[in-house]
């Protein structure tokens, strides 16, 4: 069966599901009690004013009217327009993305640098102090409440060791550097300005390790049990009688046949650090999605809230989709 | 007479689990001449495979350990060498063969990657040289379009080929001694047929020595030169193979043949030998086998029997040899 | 008297098995920590109206914001009340959230998974699609959501944490299920002229049951972080409910000057996730049918 068949399979495996998707949004943004047209029209404006807001927004019509417009809306990419600002819901999600996309490939760097030679020293070194520690770790990590470990990360590194700032992407004294690409990791260098890189590295070090903490404890986890479980396959024996030494054994026999596992865990957490976000970056004043969703909730602003789960969700369902095909590859490949 | 390739002298392995401490291997001691095909003989469990393992020192500690004995190689004890000596002689000097073909192999790794990799660890060619090395080794265990195999992956060969694979990537080194772990059990009869064929063929044309390691007493026949039986972690027996079909001396071998239905005879039940295979946590005092034995005497749950002479080259481990003697 | 004895003798089995596995509890060192902590916690959410130093609600402003002392053993708030009272108390809302989630979710689950798995064909094709579409959302996303539009309030915050844990439950049960089915009790049952709904009800979720408590332990951890997720944004439990997110929330506040606000009641948070996972974890071992041969 050809990959590109596969593929085709699983995206029209797609449309169903992200059609509930939408319909879970729209039902959900229907529940909301209150008057959306009042709130839009806000407290002041004069009932007529608020009935014209009403029949422009189509909110009279019979809901499954309401649905289809909605859905209309989606493919135009209309978002709605949000409370706070009166901008399209999709504009601010635009400017926003950058940063949450920063955030987040930072911390899948960190997740797989440190999480996968972790897990194999601690597989290496099984039962051993290091892999004790490492477990106590993972447990740690599972259970840890990302806001409350935000709060702990600047108590120690901004408060009392101050090594590193508290809050945003840069210094508030430097400007940002010229946008090519929203990432100041990337565009400060572009820019050749060594000392604004340097600047926004220390900015983004604890929002990134905070955001990371959770799924560097699980991909710790995965890949020291996948490794653990190939490590007992015979086909290591044979290598070993064969006179291979050691460390190749395991970096290159071992670490290969675990891969898929750890491939599959680490894509699927780079959708789930979607969701740790929000809280990493109220807490670093970080200024991406998650910080604007949540000042989205405390304002009730709907349009942004359940845009931003909407485009959350597409970008989680992406992602899945992704890492799918990532494994079906590797499968293949293997036969299996 | 010529020094012996591999001498194990009195080894002694034990395996500490949850269970207790487990005695595998209590005072083995066997050796293999230069160019012979030796035969290991006995039942699952007995500790053959722990045996063969504990030649190039791949019996993983924990839990197993090896408690006591030499282990030499052309004069070389091997459970004092180093691990960078050790490294050197697998693959090299010293070849093993597993029972598994199906898993033996890493299923990432193209089959011309994982030859050529012990290739270029021992040989020190470059990668042309060791492709078509390894070719060469493929042409000679018989199998089809050489250079196209190499670039297979494992799971597009049956379990006959990857066996054979499994041979000439073993053999490529030129080993002195050849250790083969059941390597026929897991495959159909024909196909075994053709490996067998193929091993004794190869072997034989390099002068090299195998330690055969089998339950199966019908390759024994077929491929050795001697036989060695095991019975729950010792030596109880071991001749040329003729001798041991023909006049089988100690009460085990003799209810191992017997066991073996042939043609010939007319029987109305499969004859057995009475009891189990005791577990070797806590073994029977003395003789393992006393409990089981038609034979027994009182000495036998008392003392270890040792290996008795009988005939120049044909030693067994039983009381009634040496009471006589 | 003869009832009871009828039903030990019914039950042999299974008594049995229980105290085998309560057995093999007692020697795994996770399961002990795990549930010891598990208990501590449960103690104090039970006990706090008679364990508590002192009134949660008990307002001191002369003692406002006072640092960890032998009065006051981790501080106290802006009001001047006890923090470690209030954290006690808010076991009792972090624990109670746990329950309630779990059970509606693990039933709603369990019975969707199970009717999924059992009947098959497009029943399952809907049900498991709807799954998907709830799965397809980041977790604490989608809790947001519901939570954001149901409006601030406990109830709401359970409801929304339930609605997004049901599908872990339906797809294992599913699963579950889905093996059963074949089993030939089954059909034993369907000759006997046993209703479908009554074999569901009476083989197929039983022999579900250790997953799910499996599943019900991880996830009740789970919930706690999610809930406590939901107060720190401001949804879930408000102020002055002594709930531990919602106290995090405000004592981040007071963070740079006042470090004991803000760490205590997610020391707990933390503590008491910790005991669900390694319980749960242990559970999973001890109750896998390889290991208890």
């Amino acid at each position: 069966m050809h990959l590109l068949s596969y593929l085709v399979k699983r995206l029209l495996y797609l449309v169903p599901v992200l059609l509930g998707v939408t319909l879970l949004v729209f039902v959900i943004s229907h529940a909301i009690p209150g008057d959306p047209a009042r709130m839009m029209a806000g407290q002041k404006a004069s009932r007529e004013a608020v009935e014209n807001l009403r029949r422009s927004m189509g909110l009279d019509r019979p809901l499954p009217e309401q649905y289809g417009r909605y859905l209309w809306g989606l493919f135009q990419g209309d978002l709605g327009v949000s409370i706070r600002n009166q901008r399209p819901v999709l504009d601010d999600i635009k400017d926003f993305f950058p940063a949450t996309l920063e955030l987040t490939l930072a911390s899948m760097t960190l997740c797989l640098g440190v999480g996968l030679p972790l897990g194999i020293l601690s597989a290496v070194y099984r039962n051993r102090p290091l892999d004790h520690v490492s477990r106590v770790f993972s447990v740690c990590g599972v259970s840890m409440p990302v806001f409350w470990l935000g709060l702990m990360l600047l108590l120690l590194f901004y408060r009392n060791l101050q090594w590193l700032p508290g809050s945003g992407r840069l210094d508030v004294t430097l400007a940002p550097p010229v946008h090519v690409t929203g990432l100041y990791l990337v565009d400060t260098l572009l820019e050749g300005d060594g000392r604004k890189f340097l600047n926004a590295l220390s900015h983004i070090v604890l929002p990134a390790f905070c955001l990371s903490y959770v799924y560097l404890a699980i991909v710790t986890r995965i890949v020291r049990s996948s490794m653990i479980a190939v490590m007992e396959q015979d086909f290591v024996v044979t290598a070993r009688a064969n006179g291979i030494a050691e460390s190749v054994v395991v970096l290159k026999h071992c670490l290969k046949n675990s891969l898929i596992p750890t491939v599959t865990i680490a894509g699927l957490s780079m959708g789930e650090l979607l969701g740790g976000a929000i809280l990493t970056e109220t807490i670093f004043g970080w200024p991406g999605m998650g910080k604007y969703v949540v000042d989205s909730v405390n304002f009730l602003d709907f349009p942004a809230i359940m845009g931003f789960t909407l485009v959350a969700s597409l970008g989680y369902v992406m992602i899945n989709l992704v890492v799918d095909l990532v494994y079906a590859f590797l499968n293949r490949q293997i036969g299996y | 007479m010529s020094e012996p390739l591999l001498s194990i002298e009195n080894l002694s392995v034990r395996f500490f689990t949850y269970q207790g401490v487990v005695r595998a291997l209590e005072g083995v001691s066997l050796h293999v001449e230069p160019g012979e095909v030796l035969g290991l003989v006995g039942e699952t469990g007995c500790g053959k495979s722990v045996l063969a393992r504990c030649v190039l020192r791949l019996v993983q500690d924990p839990p197993g350990r090896i408690t006591g004995g030499r282990i030499l190689f052309k004069g070389e004890d091997l459970l004092k060498a180093s691990r960078k000596r050790l490294r050197q002689v697998r693959g090299n000097d010293i070849s093993m063969i597993f029972q598994e073909p199906m898993t033996s192999l890493d299923p990432v790794f193209t089959v011309g990657n994982q030859m050529a990799e012990v290739v270029r660890l021992h040989q020190r060619v470059d990668r042309r040289t060791a492709a078509k090395i390894c070719a060469g080794m493929l042409e000679q265990v018989r199998m089809p379009d050489p250079f196209a195999v190499l670039r297979k992956y494992p799971h597009e060969l049956s379990g006959g080929m990857r066996q054979r694979v499994m041979i000439a990537m073993e053999l490529s080194c030129n080993p002195a001694l050849l250790v083969a772990d059941e390597p026929t059990t897991a495959l159909d009869v024909t196909v075994q047929a053709q490996v067998l064929a193929i091993l004794d063929e190869l072997t034989r044309k390099r002068g090299a020595s195998v330690l055969f390691i089998t339950h199966d007493l019908g390759v024994v026949a077929q491929l050795c030169n001697r036989a060695t039986v095991m019975y729950a972690g010792r030596i109880v027996e071991t001749a040329p193979v003729e001798r041991l079909f023909d006049s089988p001396a100690h009460p085990y071998t003799k209810g191992l043949l017997e066991a073996v239905p042939t043609l010939e005879e007319d029987r109305e039940e499969l004859a057995a030998i009475p009891g189990m295979v005791p577990g070797l946590v806590e073994p029977p005092g003395g003789c393992r086998f006393h409990p089981r034995c038609g034979r027994v005497m009182p000495a036998c749950s008392r003392r270890v029997p040792e290996l008795f002479r009988v005939r120049p080259d044909h030693f067994v481990a039983c009381h009634l040899y040496g009471a006589e003697a | 008297m003869a009832s009871w004895q009828r039903f030990k003798r019914e039950h042999q089995w299974r008594i049995r098995e229980l105290l085998f596995t309560l057995c093999l509890m007692r020697r795994n060192p996770s399961a002990v920590a795990g549930l010891a902590i598990i208990a501590v916690m449960a103690a104090m959410a039970l006990l706090a109206p008679w364990l508590a130093p002192c009134d949660p609600v008990r307002i001191s402003l002369s003692e406002r914001l006072s640092p960890p002392s032998s009065a006051h053993l981790f501080g106290t708030d802006e009001l001047g009340r006890d923090i470690l009272s209030r954290i006690m108390h808010g076991a009792r809302i972090s624990l109670r959230i746990g329950v309630m989630v779990v059970s509606i979710a693990g039933g709603l689950g369990t019975f969707l998974g199970a009717v999924s798995g059992y009947f098959g064909g497009r029943l399952d094709n809907f049900i498991m699609r709807c799954m998907d579409v709830v799965l397809s959302f980041p977790p604490l996303v989608l809790a947001m959501a519901l939570a954001a539009a149901l409006g601030p309030g406990l109830n709401n915050a359970v409801m929304a944490v339930a609605f997004v844990m049901i599908p872990k439950f339906a797809r294992l049960v599913r699963g579950e299920a889905l093996a059963v089915r074949q089993k030939p009790f089954i059909s034993a049952a369907r000759v006997s002229g046993a209703g479908d709904l009554w074999i569901v009800f009476h083989h197929v979720v039983p022999n579900c049951i250790s997953s799910v408590i499996v599943l019900a332990t991880l996830v009740l951890g789970d919930t706690i972080l999610v809930a406590s997720s939901l107060s720190f944004i401001g949804l879930g439990a408000q102020p002055p409910s002594p709930e531990w997110g919602a106290m995090i929330s405000v004592g981040r506040k007071f963070l740079m000057d006042q470090w004991w606000y803000a760490t205590f009641p997610g020391l707990f948070i933390l503590t008491t996730v910790i005991g669900f996972n390694i319980f749960g974890d242990a559970l999973r071992d001890i109750l896998d049918p390889r290991i208890r041969r």
